[in-house]
């Protein structure tokens, strides 16, 4: 892969100076059918053409139609997964309750803001930074082009700053263009218009690839890499309720399974679904679903059916804004002690946390593989930010591993289904295979799957369940362990970008600390730890959520350095580098 | 049909009320959704439709409103008041005149069917007063939409898809 | 709960809260937040009497709109959380406002046993055929071959048909009304909210950003052919055979609503304790 270099924007005096590597971020804001969102794609669409990474992130306001909306792009010569500290460039159709995005657009002396001088003022809290405001008469310059879109002209200038070539801005509209081919020549002349002004702006820092082709590389929402990465694991049973952020997830894998042979049913509601996939995975079909934190709460009672007959299924868990209702179009990692907690009973299960969109799709297919290896159900903690937003990524490499349930075959004599072999794994024989019929139950059961309440066999089954999990060797995949020194950062999910990029700034004034993004959450692995953590004296733990549920978690699993903090913050908004790498630059002092 | 002077002024105060309760209605939802241009524009005309009201009120020598009839109009609503259904969020204020244009001919074809009607002499003649106000109203918001401009024809796009809210 | 002149002051606008609506312009559910604040002015109950509980939806965003108590619970379980207010406080009128997803989908379950239970409730559903807030997937009473993403090509399973569940689960009142009739479905809720027991309102409500072909339900609703009857057996055969878009009460009957006195003898908690003693 060639790499692509990166020309830095002059400093303003009085303003740090950005770190490497940090790219462009860019903003595009307006309301009511301003098309910003489009511009945003578009433009996310052409870097991927010129070889750049990039990341797309939405955000607006309540309504359903015609609300205030922004795109949160950051493009750079490296994979970006996580939004920088500010935004280089806000570009504003119109400001109408832009100031609602105030917390997610900061800006800095050093930004530029461009506005329609019609539009009126900027709001105040966007004057404050210092932001150097570039009038430029939008709406009126697309008026004179007779068909022309005013997004367009936004994408222009926006991709022009960036330093994405004109013919990779022109590719990405064509490809784009659905509509009458003289609407299509009317919004590459506002493309070319917007192309045409960037020149004399400047003050933006710029992406120059030089790579051409974007042979390699994905353009995926975590949401579909999630869907795709069942498939391959070999889910063809989907049942799905919609809930905000999981519905595209579902909406994604409904025409792809019918495609590659399998069913998606849409349920009457959470409580279904959970037991329509515990159905079809009795059945023999690999099953999944997928949902957001209230969903999960009512899918608890399932996934304990599941723990207790040993039914494979994939729960995918979107997270939101907790706790109830929330805050369902905004990422936060406040499930996680649900997830590792949450049923009653002893009653272990596997839990998985994708670190990144792109690891959306190898998480969710080695959570298949293990539930069908292991005949329980296992949670994939993705979330809102992950899920919904769209980045460039490396192709995800072809995985080895699909599921691959122990099954019975007819001629089995004396077949007990929960028969306590060594590993805890006992083969489980699908319905239509002659004689070796069996109940699945719920209730504690003999090895015969007779229900009992018996003492023997409820420790028997217990000690089964439990130790087919924690005994199993899940390889290198348990966690990404990266770097080196005498302290340790351990995080999880959408925060493990944040972190990796706080690490390699700290690392640049000297900081040195290793990363550790866990990907199993449940079981534990005391061992791994153990060795990843050899020689580290100092542990911090990073994350998303108000009461430092993973800090917690890890205290009470795990035996951990005593010198121990924990940086937390619940959502709606995200993890920036910034923050964390001050907070590891004074834990480094302490 | 109004039977006396008193019924006919309550009815036409109830249509008045109602279209300035809607217009007010409808420029909040304009407002909520970016369309500053057309809110102004019904709020404009839920003040217009609030003078008549008083406009009313005053000719009557009514301080407070009397109790308002049920009346069963020929469609669901009173002609004057705007459908909720003739809107959308990229409305232009073009658009917002039509609507207009459309209550006030409504009004009209209202009042002139009650001056064919009536047969009580103080109704008839009441009544074509207000068809003649109403007639007025007409030749205002035609000359008004004369002198805004009309919407292209890709007024309803929105390049952007729905937003997921909850 | 009567509906004397004592609240004459009060108007539609009394009922209205300041917070604007963010639904779409031109939903059908502008016009019902109209219809409930007319139909309570008819009634004249203070606004502090009244309680509006709703579940997860565009239109269960009602009670925030009205200037009475409300409660916005979670999705599908309004009627659960209105039936323990109305036991546990019979004084309080409490209505109960939700979609079609909300309310036959998730909330189907207590939907059955709310009609059964025949607690002192109205309940007042916007359909419109689609779960709008989640950006357009099929509903209960959405059409089989309606495509979209979630069930390309339509979900191919029968609709559900709420006015005859209501009444065979035993409703006391069952009627249709449609959002663009607000004074027609002003005069239907404040009918069901006078009437004991629970009083179930479908409200045909266009949804115009996920269903614009609902534009034509103006011109398909008429006036159902005949009066409300209080014979179930004669409005199941009415409501089996409807087209539904008949607009009107179908349904008034004379079940007894669930029982909230609290009637016996009332002893101290300690007079309790005499089951104990030896």
């Amino acid at each position: 892969m060639q790499a692509t270099a990166e020309t830095e924007a002059p400093t303003r005096a009085g303003v740090p100076a950005r770190a490497a590597g940090s790219g462009v971020s860019i903003a595009i804001a307006g309301s009511g059918g301003s098309g910003v969102m489009t511009a945003g794609t578009l433009l996310l669409n052409a870097a991927a053409k010129a070889g750049a990474y990039g990341l797309m992130v939405r955000t607006s306001g309540p309504q359903i139609r015609g609300g205030e909306a922004a795109a949160l792009i950051r493009l750079g010569a490296r994979p970006m997964e996580s939004l920088d500290d500010r935004f280089d460039l806000l570009l504003a159709v119109d400001w109408q309750n832009v100031n609602r995005f105030a917390d997610e657009i900061p800006l800095s002396a050093a930004s530029v803001m461009i506005g329609d001088p019609d539009e009126g003022e900027p709001p105040e809290v966007f004057k404050a930074s210092g932001a150097r405001l570039v009038p430029l008469p939008l709406k009126s310059m697309t008026k004179a082009i007779s068909g022309a879109w005013t997004n367009m002209l936004t994408l222009g200038i926006a991709g022009a700053l960036a330093g994405i070539p004109t013919e990779a801005l022109q590719s990405a509209l064509r490809e784009s263009w659905k509509r009458a081919d003289t609407a299509l020549q009317a919004n590459l002349a506002a493309l070319q218009a917007g192309i045409s002004l960037a020149a004399g702006i400047g003050g933006v820092p710029r992406v120059t690839a030089t790579e051409t082709s974007a042979r390699n590389r994905w353009l995926v929402s975590g949401n579909q890499a999630a869907g795709y990465g069942a498939i391959r694991g070999g889910v063809r049973f989907v049942a799905a309720y919609p809930i905000t952020p999981a519905t595209e997830l579902l909406e994604w894998m409904a025409p792809a399974l019918a495609k590659v042979g399998g069913t998606l049913l849409q349920a009457e509601d959470e409580l279904a679904s959970v037991n329509m996939i515990i159905g079809a995975s009795y059945g023999g079909v690999p099953s999944l679903t997928a949902t957001a934190g209230p969903g999960l709460a009512l899918m608890t009672e399932g996934i304990g059916l599941a723990v207790g007959a040993e039914v494979p299924i994939v729960v995918v868990d979107v997270m939101r804004g907790g706790p109830s209702t929330g805050i369902p179009a905004k990422s936060e990692q406040s499930d996680l002690s649900f997830a590792v907690n949450g049923l009653t009973g002893d009653a272990p299960r596997l839990v998985l946390a994708p670190t990144s969109i792109a690891d959306c799709l190898a998480t969710t297919q080695w959570a298949v593989h293990l539930a069908e290896e292991l005949q329980a159900p296992a949670i994939v903690l993705s979330d809102q930010f992950m899920g919904q937003s769209r980045a460039i990524i490396d192709r995800p490499a072809d995985l080895a591993f699909t599921g691959k349930r122990l099954t019975c075959p007819s001629g089995t004599v004396d077949y007990r289904r929960y028969r306590n072999t060594e590993s805890g794994v006992s083969p489980m024989a699908i319905p239509g295979t002659p004689g070796v019929v069996y109940t699945a139950d719920g209730l504690e059961h003999s090895e015969g799957g007779i229900p009992s309440s018996q003492s023997r066999d409820h420790r028997t089954q217990l000690d089964k369940r439990e130790r087919k999990l924690v005994q199993h060797d899940y390889g290198r995949w348990w966690a990404d362990v990266e770097g080196e020194g005498d302290a340790a950062v351990i995080t999880f999910g959408s925060a493990t970008a944040a972190v990796r990029e706080a690490l390699v700034r700290a690392a640049a004034k000297g900081v040195k600390a290793r990363l550790i993004a866990m990907r199993l959450l449940a079981p534990e692995r005391p061992i791994e730890l153990a060795q990843a953590l050899e020689g580290v004296h100092r542990v911090l733990v990073v994350e998303q959520n108000q009461g430092g549920q993973f800090y917690r978690y890890l205290r009470s699993m795990y035996d951990l350095p005593r010198a121990l903090s924990s940086f937390h913050r619940p959502g709606p908004l995200p993890l920036r580098p910034g923050e964390i790498t001050e907070t590891i630059l004074a834990w480094s002092k302490r | 049909m109004p039977r006396t002077l008193t019924e006919l002024m309550a009815q036409a105060l109830v249509m008045e009320n109602e279209a300035a309760q809607r217009y007010a209605d409808l420029a909040d939802a304009m407002e909520t959704h970016n369309n500053r241009g057309v809110a102004e524009l019904f709020r404009k005309m839920a003040v217009i439709e609030r003078k008549h009201a008083a406009q009313i009120m005053a000719e009557m020598g009514w301080k407070e409103a009397p109790p308002l009839p049920k009346v069963a109009w020929e469609d669901f609503e009173a002609p004057e008041t705007a459908p909720a259904d003739a809107v959308h969020y990229l409305m232009t204020p073009y658009h917002a005149l039509e609507i207009a244009l459309a209550n006030e001919k409504r009004a009209e074809r209202f009042f002139t069917r009650l001056v064919r009607m009536a047969n009580v002499e103080s109704v008839r003649k009441a009544a074509r007063e207000l068809m003649a106000e109403e007639r007025e109203h007409v030749a205002l918001v035609t000359a008004w939409l004369k002198k805004v401009p009309r919407p292209n024809k890709n007024w309803s796009e929105d390049p952007d898809p729905p937003s997921y809210t909850d | 709960m009567n509906d004397t002149a004592a609240g004459a002051a009060l108007t539609a606008q009394s009922y209205k809260s300041s917070y604007k609506p963010i639904w779409c312009p031109g939903c059908g559910d502008y016009s019902v937040l109209s219809s409930i604040t007319k139909a309570l002015a008819m009634i004249a109950v203070p606004p502090e009497q009244v309680v509006v509980v709703s579940g997860i939806g565009c239109s269960s965003r009602m009670p925030a709109y009205t200037s009475c108590y409300g409660f916005h619970g979670v999705h599908g379980r309004a009627l659960a959380a209105a039936t323990g207010l109305k036991v546990a406080r019979p004084d309080l009128t409490v209505l109960v406002t939700g979609g079609d997803g909300d309310g036959y989908s998730i909330g189907g379950n207590h939907f059955l046993h709310a009609c059964r239970r025949n607690v002192d409730l109205t309940y007042i559903v916007m359909d419109n055929h689609v779960y709008g807030m989640t950006k357009g997937q099929p509903s209960p009473t959405t059409e089989p071959d309606w495509d979209s993403k979630l069930s390309p090509g339509g979900t191919g399973v029968r609709s559900f048909h709420p006015l005859v569940i209501a009444l065979a689960s035993g409703a006391n009142f069952v009627a249709r009304a449609f959002a663009g009739d607000p004074n027609g479905t002003a005069d239907i809720i404040a009918q069901g909210i006078r009437h004991r027991g629970f009083s179930f309102i479908e409200v045909l409500s266009p949804c115009v950003t996920f269903r614009p072909d609902q534009r034509e339900w103006k011109k398909q609703v008429h006036p159902a052919p005949v009066a409300a009857t209080d014979d179930p057996a004669r409005a199941a055969r009415r409501i089996m055979t409807d087209d539904g878009f008949n607009i009107g009460v179908l349904y008034a009957g004379n079940r007894n609503p669930y029982p909230t006195h609290r009637g016996g003898t009332q002893v101290a908690p300690s007079d309790l304790e005499a089951e104990f003693e030896l």
